[in-house]
This record gives C-alpha cells, structure tokens and sequence, in this order.
C-alpha cells in the first residue's frame, strides 16, 4: 500500500462530491476524487448520446444550487452558465392551455382566463411561499442538531432553530407546520379552484418521490421549488449553458483550481477499515490508496452495506438504512429530434418552446398515473416535465435540429415482473404516445429515443434504485432523520468515514449544500482533532 | 415627434410592453420583451440582434481626413491601416473628454467616425484650413450590432466571404444575404461580436435576412436594458451616464479626463499634435486625481442589510445610473455612476469614480444602498475592469 499522499478520499465525482473536494482543497487539505464513470457529474452529466446532440442525461435543470457555493467557489468564471427557462404550458385536455410566464402581468391576464379568483391568489399564494423558503432556507445551510441529543453543540444548534422558528411569528409558523404535513392537492385547494392549475403546481410536490398528489407530506417537495425562486432574486433558476454536466464540470474546474485531484474510471470496491478507522481504499482495479479521511458520496445504503462490513456498524444504523425507502419513481426519455413539436394547443412555434411542457392536465390525471404505480406498473399516461434544451443553448443540437428532455413520472423501480427491454420500450412508447395526444407530430421527428428506467438509472449512476434523490424527500427522512436518526451530521460510527450527498441533508436537485456542510463539518472535526 | 430607426419597419412590431425609450433624439426599444433576461441572455450564449443605429455617423475624406482626426483624437490615427477600427475618445483644449466612438478606415482616404452625440460642429473647427469633406450619414445608414459566442456563425452563413477570419477591431465590405454592407469586429458588449453598417433603404432587407439565417442559432433581438448589462460586466463607459461631455458640463467638476476615465490607454503619448495633448502630458505626468473602476458589492453583506427587515435582498432588475456614493473609512471617496446584477457572474457590479489614492483593486470601500427607505451601506470591493472579459472576443 502507497504511502498516504492523500489528506482525504472522496468516493464519487457527483456535483456533492465535488462540492465536497473543493472546499476541502479550498482549506488546503490535498483532496482525491474517486469517479467510477470516464465523466464526473454522477446524475449531472452532458453526454453525446446521438452524434451531434447533447443530452442532459438524468438531471436537466438547475434551481437550487446554492448561491454561498456558487460565490465560494467562484463557478460563473470555470464556466457556470444559467440561463433562463421562463415559462410553463400545460396542455390542456379540451384543445385549450394553461401558461404560466415570467412576465407577471401577462401571467394573471392568462391565468384569469380560466379563473380570475386564482389569478388574484396566485401573488398571495407566491408571496406566502416566499416567505415559507426563507423560513426554511437557514435549515438547509446548517448541520442537523440531534434534538435527541444533550451534546452542547446540539442544544446551541436546538436553540437557534427555536429562536428562529419563534421569530417567524404564529402565522407563519404554523402555515409552515401545514406545508410540512399536508398533500399538496389538499394544501392546493385552500388556494386556487382551476383544476389543471393545482395539477402543474403540485406536479412539483411529487417529483422523484413515490408519493401521489394527495398524498400527505407532498406539499413539502413543493416548497423545494420555491427555493428556487426566492434565489430568482439573484436568478439562480433555469438552464445550464452545455446542459447540467457543464455544472459538474465548473465545480470540478474549481476544485482542481484548488489543488484537488480528480480521477476518472476509478471505482472504488472498498473502504478499508482497521480497528474502527477508515485508513484508505481499494479501487475495482485492485489498486488500494490510503488517506486518513475517507468521505462517501455515494447513497446510504452503498455508504453503509456496500463499501462498508455492515459488522463495523451499529446494529440499529444498519437496520435504519435497511428501512431507508429508495423506491425509485421517475424515467427519463431522452429525444433527438428533426424539427420542433406542433402542440396542438399552441400550434406552431412560439415562446411556449423556450420554456417547460407540463403533462399535467388534472389532479385526477396525476392521482390515476400514481395509481398504475402503486400496483406495481408504470403510469399508462403519466405527469411530464418537458424541456427542449436546444431552444435555450442551440449548441445543444446541430443548427435546425433539437433535443428534448423528457422527465416521466410514474416508473417504479420494483415493477410487476421487473424490469425487460420489452417492458423498457412500452415505458418509452406510453411516454411519446402520451406526448403524441398533445403534439401529433412528434413521432415524425425522431431521430434517435433514449428510455431511463429508474433500473437503467441505477445500473449507469450507481443511484440505489434509481432514485434521483438518493433516497425520498419524505418527512421521516428528511433533517436530523436523514439518513437515519443519530447519523444525520455526515460522520459515522467509523472513524475518519464521513458521508455526504443527496442521502444527506438537505437532500437532493443540484444543490451542493450537502457536500458543502459535509466539507465544513469535516474541516471543524477534524480541526478540533476527533 | 422623436425619429424612427431605419429598422423601424421591424423593431416595432417586436416592442410587446411598448417599453420606448429615447436615444439621440430617436425612439428605440429598452427590451422588445417586457423584461430584459432572455435578451441580456443571448449576448452570452447565442447571438443578440442590436439596432445602434441612432448612433452619430459621419464619412470623413479627402486628402487631410487623416490629419483633421489624427488633431482631434487622442489616438494616433495616422497608424490605423486601411480596414482597421480604432475605439477613441477626444477631448477639448483642457484635455476633458467631449465624446467617444470608432474611427474606421475604409479606404485609403476615407474614414468613419462614430459618436454618441453630433459633432459636425466640432469636426469643422478641428479642420479649419484643412482640405477634408465631412458628411453626416447618420441619418443615411442603418447600424446594426450583433453579438455574442454564435455572431460569427450567422454572418459565416449568411456572406459569401471569409467573415470568420476577420480579426478584432478590423472591418471588411461584403453582402449578408445579398445586401451590401460592411461588417467590422466591434462592438458595445466586450463579447464576440459585430458591428453592420447598411444603406438605410437596405436595412429592413438586413433586418430579415439575419433574423431568418440566425434563428438556427438562437439569435434574440435585443434592447438598451440587456445592453446596458453587458457592457458594465465589459467596463465600458457610456457617454452622459458615466461621465458628461466637456461641452455639456455646466462646472468642471463634471468634466472627466481619459486618464479619469480609464482611457489612459487610448492617449498617444509620442504622435504629433492634438487637441488636449498639453493638458493630458501635464496631468499624465502628475497622475490621474481620480479613476474609473469596478465596484463589486458584498453579498453576505448585504444580505445582512436585508435581513434586518425580514427580507432577501432586493435587486433592481435592469441596471441604474443614479450616481451613488462611495465611501471609505467613514469619508467618501467617489460614487458609483452605473450599476446592476450581472446575471452571468452572480454579482452585484458597479461602474465607479475613485479618488486617488484609494482606487487601487482590492481596496476594501462601501457603496450607499437604501433599504427600506434607509441609507445604509454595503461592503464592496474595488475591481480592475473588465469584470467580463472571455477569449473569444478576440480569439
């Protein structure tokens, strides 16, 4: 075994991961990332899956990515990039639409055709969400306190999310404690009364998540989503220019700008542990490095029960990232196309292109889709979040031509029978044949169709099950429960083996705030010499 | 009745929110959609379309044309070769700044001048004696700016020449789409990008062809918002925002320099004579009193501004031009003239004059902000210009 080069090892080149080095190597720690695929970026990866067109693979749009990461690490000059996404359409199924802009006078004037009651309380309903995200938003920049626990650090961390929660004032606490624990259909009817309207917002409450509309604890993922918007302020929200992997990559260039080394095809078997520390680990080639910090990035059950003998671990840990629910949920079709899409309720082409295409014509359409679900299929007609990235950067496909991204909810990762190429192909027809209803011309312009079952996702990302969030954004497993009670702070029971990534908080979309809090808890554990 | 653009025919059909503003006496769009994002967008992604054509144009010739804007300009002209395109501004006997614009030569003795404001005037008392034929075609020429990474893909697709080959600050003839113009590697952006000069009676022909060719490659008309953003990250100063005519300001103190202006770099120091050029020597040689830098405000800190009232901090969404003080220490020590969100870096940027000796980059200053009615100020930072300043500009 080589001597040790390496302060810390960090398992998995994703966007955390990368977060991750380059804080480290910003404090002058000598950082290796370890990235099993030839492309860092983990579900954050632009790859060329058809000659000439540019995919964002898994991971298609950018909301959440932390602003203090973005200043820290000083992405926009190693190539962060984002660019508008401006407008949703949903289609609606009487040939009509519903269209939500970014201009907020033509946003009420489109949304009081259908009803002028919601228009009204659309700015109420966006004011209420502001200010629920930055109830929220100090949560997602601190460590989870272990409200369990009797540890000085934890009651500090206890006491100031109390004074923060008391400085929201009754009002919005409690609008928060109803956001937290309703489904976002039920806290959607408190608001609006237009069927397809409280279909496309709460779409937003169940993505990656096995949860239907009406499902309690889906309002929260709406708020996920809202986030995004407050950071509108500094426009954060929107389009990648060369698609997410350019997001990936500009955190890797920044990383290597702070002396990280990063190494490609590069999978790691192992973590070596000797008397309860972490010491190195050993790569798929057989090779074996050593650091004395050694942080995965990978999910927590790879974390815990793969790289890991489950025997150096505590029984209830194991038996908590046992119950840890994955359940992958979501697919992605990826199209190359030859032309743009006709809709038929905006025939031809028009600003609607630049922005999202929303299959979400009704509650009641989303529900059935997660009923097909619930009982083991795919949806027969499931909720889209569509984009045509080549709209936005025409570097994406060549000139005249274009992609699109398909985002396809429901797809469960344990389907009847599991999973078959034939099953694969029905999946990718139910999704462009769903598509065809609201643009017949579609099929026509196919070039080239990549299907994503969430098996599909797990066997290319590593991503257990396929779920996009490396694991559910359900309450039970979010803060101080995620991944598991006792071990939400990034460290494990193995010393020197740190965890971070989407499977801890504040949980998943491009957001790097885990690997960021892992990196900084880290930099002040290890300081402080435990 | 303001004056119409000779792209009129097109832009105001493209004005969705009717947001006009004023330009020499012209009426041009501020953004054709109601808010500037996708517009500002596409100078840094694809390729935006700007009508400039309000600009001030005037066709300089005869055998002293060289020598009539070699004396008037702090550049030395007599080394701007056939095809070539000098940025320049030029200043009164004091040595303060009257205008600023592009010398182009197009041939061996004839030259374009561009200006921000007419100088017919001007230009005739520069040549009193000289044997030189001044002609305004402002009104006569449409000009169009495109820019952005993709310009040079559109304009390859639509000229039969080798437009991709044509380097930084040079210009060449050609047709676009078979309308006669000439094409120079200019532009207001500090991105790639070109500037089209075309017969007004061609222009709307122009107009159609590049929208047409540049659709495949995302091109997006643009207005003076998303402008203005692009050249703040670019540090290029505009003239009446960032500093004020010497024969507009009613005391000196509003009058500015080159060297005040950053423009050091544009005053010849060996060339012969030229309006100013006692004054600036003198003040060169004195250094400047005061300078013309970037201004990047910290975030956390005003953050903490905000927080204080319960709120994200809130951003004007186009840039402004209220002059703002700088402080440093508890003293002021300049104000900001021009500012906004740079959507690309993710900064809060300002244009800003400095005194001496407190404008050396990474000098720690405040900015006045008003929050909530209040004045307060933000920690800032003092940046070399450009903030923006990527390959392909002249690559």
């Amino acid at each position: 075994m080589s001597a040790a080069r390496y302060d810390a090892i960090i398992i998995g080149g994703g966007h955390n991961g990368l977060v991750a080095a380059a804080y480290l190597a910003r404090a002058g720690r000598k950082v290796l990332v370890l990235e099993k695929r030839p492309v860092v970026g983990g579900a954050a990866v632009t790859e060329e899956i058809f000659p000439g067109f540019k995919f964002s693979v898994f991971s298609y749009v950018v909301s959440l990515l932390r602003p203090e990461i973005i200043r820290d690490l000083d992405l926009p000059r190693h190539g962060l990039q984002i660019l508008p996404l401006e407008s949703t359409v949903t289609p609606l199924d009487n040939g009509d639409y519903l269209g939500s802009w970014a201009d907020p006078d033509e946003n009420r004037r489109e949304l009081s055709r259908h009803s002028p009651r919601d228009a009204e309380a659309m700015i109420q309903f966006g004011r209420l969400m502001q200010h629920m995200a930055l109830a929220v938003k100090p949560i997602l920049g601190m460590v989870p306190p272990d409200p369990a626990s009797l540890a000085p650090s934890d009651l500090a961390g206890l006491l100031k999310l109390g004074t923060h929660f008391r400085s929201l004032g009754a009002e919005r606490f409690h609008a928060l404690f109803k956001l937290m624990t309703m489904s976002s259909a039920d806290y959607l009817d408190e608001w609006f009364e237009f069927d397809a309207l409280k279909a496309t917002k709460s779409a937003s409450g169940i993505i990656g998540t096995f949860l239907g509309p009406r499902s309690p604890g889906s309002a929260y993922v709406l708020l996920h989503h809202y986030m995004g918007e407050i950071d509108g302020a500094f426009r954060a929200w929107g389009f990648q220019k060369g698609g997410t992997g350019a997001i990936s990559n500009s955190i890797a260039s920044a990383a290597r700008a702070f002396g990280a080394e990063i190494r490609t095809d590069a999978g790691v078997e192992k973590v070596i542990v000797k008397d309860g520390r972490a010491t190195g680990v050993a790569l798929s080639s057989g090779d074996e490095i050593s650091a004395p910090l050694v942080v995965s990035c990978l999910d927590p059950r790879r974390t815990f029960t793969q790289l890991v003998d489950t025997k150096d671990l505590p029984d209830d840990l194991v038996e908590g990232v046992r119950r840890y629910k994955f359940r992958g949920s979501s697919g992605k079709v990826n199209l190359a196309l030859d032309g743009l899409p006709d809709l038929t309720c905006l025939p031809g082409y028009g600003p609607h292109l630049r922005g999202a295409i929303s299959i979400s014509p009704s509650l009641s359409y989303l529900e059935r889709a997660y009923d097909d679900a619930k009982y083991g299929e795919f949806s027969r007609h499931p909720y889209m979040d569509i984009v045509i990235p080549s709209m936005i950067d025409p570097q994406m496909a060549p000139p005249g031509k274009h992609v699109m991204s398909i985002f396809v909810q429901y797809a469960p990762y344990h389907l009847n029978g599991g999973w078959t190429d034939a099953k694969r192909d029905a999946f990718g027809d139910a999704v462009v044949d769903t598509l065809a209803q609201y643009a017949p011309n579609i099929k026509k312009l196919i070039l080239h169709r990549q299907v994503l079952t969430p098996l599909d996702i797990e066997r290319i990302t590593g991503l257990s099950e396929g779920n996009i969030f490396q694991g559910e954004l359900a309450l039970h497993q979010l803060f101080f429960l995620r991944p598991v009670p006792e071990w939400a702070k990034y460290n494990t029971p193995i010393k020197g083996y740190w965890q971070c990534g989407a499977g801890t908080h504040p949980g998943g979309g491009i957001m790097g705030a885990s690997g960021r809090l892992a990196a900084l808890e880290m930099l002040h554990r290890t300081r402080a010499g435990s | 009745m303001l004056k119409s653009t000779p792209f009129h025919a097109r832009t105001s059909a493209l004005v969705r929110a009717q947001t006009w503003r004023r330009w020499n006496g012209y009426q041009v769009g501020s953004a054709y959609d109601p808010h500037p994002d996708r517009e500002y967008a596409a100078v840094r992604n694809a390729a935006a379309l700007f009508d400039v054509s309000p600009l001030c144009k005037y066709l300089i010739s005869g055998p002293d044309a060289m020598r009539l804007l070699d004396r008037m300009v702090t550049r030395d002209v007599s080394k701007c070769a056939v095809g070539q395109v000098l940025y320049t501004p030029w200043c009164d006997i004091h040595g303060k700044v009257v205008d600023d614009g592009t010398i182009s030569r197009l041939d061996q003795g004839t030259y374009r001048l561009t200006s921000a404001e007419p100088q017919l005037r001007w230009l005739s008392m520069s040549g009193i004696g000289m044997d030189v034929n001044v002609d305004d075609i402002s009104e006569c020429t449409g000009a169009l700016a495109l820019q952005g990474p993709l310009s040079r893909d559109i304009l390859a697709a639509l000229s039969p020449d080798d437009i991709a080959s044509l380097k930084y600050f040079r210009l060449m003839s050609t047709t676009l789409g078979g309308v006669p113009v000439t094409v120079s590697r200019t532009g207001y952006t500090g991105d790639l990008g070109y500037e089209i000069w075309v017969d007004a009676e061609k222009a709307v022909a122009l107009w159609d062809a590049l929208m047409a060719k540049g659709a495949w490659f995302g091109i997006v008309p643009a207005g003076i918002w998303a402008l203005d953003i692009a050249r703040i990250e670019a540090g290029l100063v505009m003239a009446d925002v960032d500093y004020h005519s010497a024969h507009r300001a009613h005391i000196e103190a509003q009058k500015s320099s080159p060297l005040e202006l950053n423009l050091g770099w544009t005053v010849s120091a060996k060339k012969g004579p030229f309006t100013g050029r006692a004054a600036l020597a003198a003040e060169r040689e004195k250094g400047p009193e005061w300078s013309f830098v970037g201004i990047s405000v910290n975030w956390e800190s005003l953050e903490a501004l905000y927080r204080v009232h319960g709120l994200p901090p809130q951003l004007p969404t186009v840039a402004w031009r209220t002059s703002t003080p700088v402080y440093r220490g508890g003293d002021q020590i300049g104000y900001a003239s021009s500012g906004c969100w740079s959507p690309l870096l993710k900064e809060y940027l300002a244009l800003a004059h400095i005194r001496a000796p407190h404008f050396a980059p990474g000098t720690r200053v405040n900015i006045e902000i008003t929050v909530e009615h209040e004045r307060r100020q933000a920690a800032a930072v003092v940046r070399k210009l450009p903030f923006f300043d990527p390959e392909r500009k002249k690559a």
